[in-house]
């Protein structure tokens, strides 16, 4: 199960660069189709708000081939660490 | 003897004062949603492109932007100072802004400032928001019994659909009630009777701050602070310790990401699908929605319950399952219901009903054209064509503007109500255990904060976002009208995996530590 769980942390961790690029490159291709205010401010919403989740699904990823969810904590000692 | 019925009373005035203050917010937050388009007309005039700007940030923003910054900066306070006062605050500082919309005067009166108050104020609100959920959640799960958690936090999950039923029945209520003549009412309503229910809500707030105020601080928190255990910077210990971190982002893509767009999708998408996509009528989609949600809003505690027994994980992915495999044929069975090639026409009852109305000076008119059609099964459509009748006869308008609106037979409203019911029983699945869930996941003293911001990520953004992508997918696609579906399905799909892999059924007995 382990194997797996690291294995996986790949998909994870190229799920963020890619959903972004399709993010974008939609963005673009309904901007220019209709230029107007509302569609600029509704994509650059979604491409800003979602840049920072795409970076969060990377580290997910990393944390997951790193073993960090091999064993998840058992008790909040083990969370406030420092 | 006494002492675990005195418990249990005490919980319940906890569950009761905590819950009674959350449906409030989520009342207030639902009230400027489902009254957009009249306070748009009143603040925001299409005719002038800035004020239409700010319509949109007021619904993006407010909506689920600023809920994540209002989950950091409540969260925080609340595992600095306590978590008694700061979702007080919250409640006051919703209570207010909520209010204070009711007051603006509208564009006409004073000019830009309008609409730049009221996107003011809806910022405050989905800040407020932001720090409500995290507050009343962690207040009644450290009060709960360990083996009872899931049950008792179940009750806070029941605000938000509560709400949502509240604030439709209001202002369904109020749009009928300004006149006796229902067309003149409706008026009124938009005129200024909007005004109503959100003015109302001070009455509830000022009822609920009270309430509150009589409220003892969690006792968790309590001995942390007598024992100077709190955290002294709880953004730092929830986002930069590795250990916390990688259980925030567990939290965010194994859970609250998934549940969010089921929970969108069964309580909002699914009446903007009924009424856009499927065209049935303005009231009997909003009431569709709203027996569905009475019918399904004991599941929320049925579900919370049954997680004490069986764990919170797996109810929760077998909701996420059930919403990815069912929602094509559910959406599709909506669309087939109302549509009217499936029927057979009564073509001699047909109706047609045409007005023309002359502009000044240039011999043209408006001409509206409304025909209703009848079918054998006793629904009603009505077609409305609105186009411009030329004085010149060579001339006509390109490209009339055609409205269509269904009146569902007795038997179609109650086949929808079943088949919304049942997206909600998914919402349930998904979202009666998730407090606890959250709760069990994070330490006391960065609790607030750490459980806060994965709540508002996944509920806000990927919940929040669902109608406008779903859509925004309909109108790139347009052959498909289901392919909206296809944005809650692939991350519901990618959270269920998630989840299955990394997450783990069970219940923490302890969570004073």
């Amino acid at each position: 199960m382990n194997t797996t769980k690291r294995i996986a942390g790949i998909l994870w961790m190229i799920a963020g660069p890619t959903a972004i690029y399709y993010l974008i490159k939609t963005a673009l291709s309904e901007i220019s189709k209709k230029p107007v205010i509302d569609t600029k401010i509704q994509w650059a919403v979604f491409v800003i708000v979602f840049i920072p989740i795409a970076i969060g699904i990377v580290i997910f990823g990393y944390y997951a081939i790193t073993g960090e969810y091999d064993r998840l904590p058992e008790s909040s000692a083990e969370i406030t660490d420092q | 003897m006494n002492q675990p019925t005195n418990e249990v009373q005490g919980i319940r005035r906890i569950i009761a004062a905590s819950s009674v203050g959350t449906l409030i917010e989520w009342y207030d937050f639902y009230i400027f949603g489902s009254l957009a388009t009249v306070i748009a007309t009143q603040f925001f005039p299409k005719t002038n492109p800035t004020a239409a700007l700010l319509s949109t940030f007021a619904t993006f923003a407010a909506g689920f932007i600023v809920r994540p910054f209002g989950a950091l900066v409540f969260g925080r306070l609340g595992d600095l100072i306590g978590r008694k006062y700061t979702f007080l605050l919250t409640l006051i500082i919703m209570g207010s802004s909520t209010f204070a919309i009711g007051l603006v005067p509208g564009y006409e009166t004073i000019g830009f400032a309008a609409p730049i108050l009221v996107l003011v104020l809806r910022l405050l609100q989905g800040l407020a928001l932001g720090g409500e959920y995290g507050g009343a959640a962690t207040y009644v799960a450290e009060h709960a019994p360990p083996k009872r958690r899931g049950f008792f936090t179940s009750w806070i999950q029941t605000t938000a659909t509560l709400g949502l039923f509240l604030s439709l029945g209001i202002i369904l209520i109020t749009r009928h009630s300004l006149d006796i003549d229902r067309a003149k009412s409706i008026a009124k309503f938009n005129d200024w009777g909007w005004r109503i229910p959100f003015l109302v809500s001070i009455f509830l707030v000022v009822i609920s701050v009270y309430i509150r105020l009589k409220m003892k601080e969690s006792p968790m928190y309590a001995k942390l602070k007598i024992e100077g255990k709190t955290s002294s910077n709880p953004l730092k210990e929830s986002f930069t310790h590795r250990s916390n971190l990688k259980m925030v982002l567990l939290a965010l893509f194994g859970a609250t990401m998934g549940q969010g767009v089921v929970w969108y999708t069964g309580q909002f998408y699914a009446q903007s699908f009924i009424e856009n996509i499927c065209k049935v009528d303005f009231e009997q989609s909003r009431t569709i929605l709203i027996w569905a949600i009475l019918f399904a809003t004991p599941f929320f505690v049925f579900f919370g319950g049954w997680s004490d027994r069986v764990g919170r994980e797996w109810i929760m992915m077998i909701g996420m399952l059930l919403a990815i495999i069912t929602y094509r044929p559910l959406f599709g069975q909506l669309l087939s219901i109302a549509d009217a090639n499936n029927k057979i026409e009564l073509p001699e009852q047909k109706q047609i009903n045409t007005t023309i109305n002359p502009f000044a000076h240039t011999g043209n008119s408006l001409r509206i054209v409304s025909t209703k059609h009848f079918f054998s099964d006793g629904m009603v459509m009505t077609e409305t064509k609105t186009d411009t009748a030329y004085a010149d006869l060579s001339k006509t308008t390109i490209k009339p503007d055609i409205k269509l609106s269904k009146l569902i037979s007795k038997n179609d409203y109650w086949m929808m109500v079943a088949i919304v019911f049942l997206m909600i029983i998914y919402v349930t699945m998904v979202y009666g255990p998730i407090a606890a869930f959250l709760v069990e996941m994070f330490p006391t003293k960065i609790r607030y904060t750490s459980m806060s911001l994965p709540y508002h990520i996944g509920n806000g953004i990927f919940g929040g976002l669902t109608p406008f992508i779903a859509l925004l997918l309909t109108t790139i696609y347009s052959t498909d009208k289901l392919v909206g579906l296809f944005y809650p399905m692939i991350v519901a799909g990618v959270c269920l995996l998630i989840g299955v892999l990394y997450l783990r059924n069970k219940i923490d007995s302890d969570v004073n530590d």
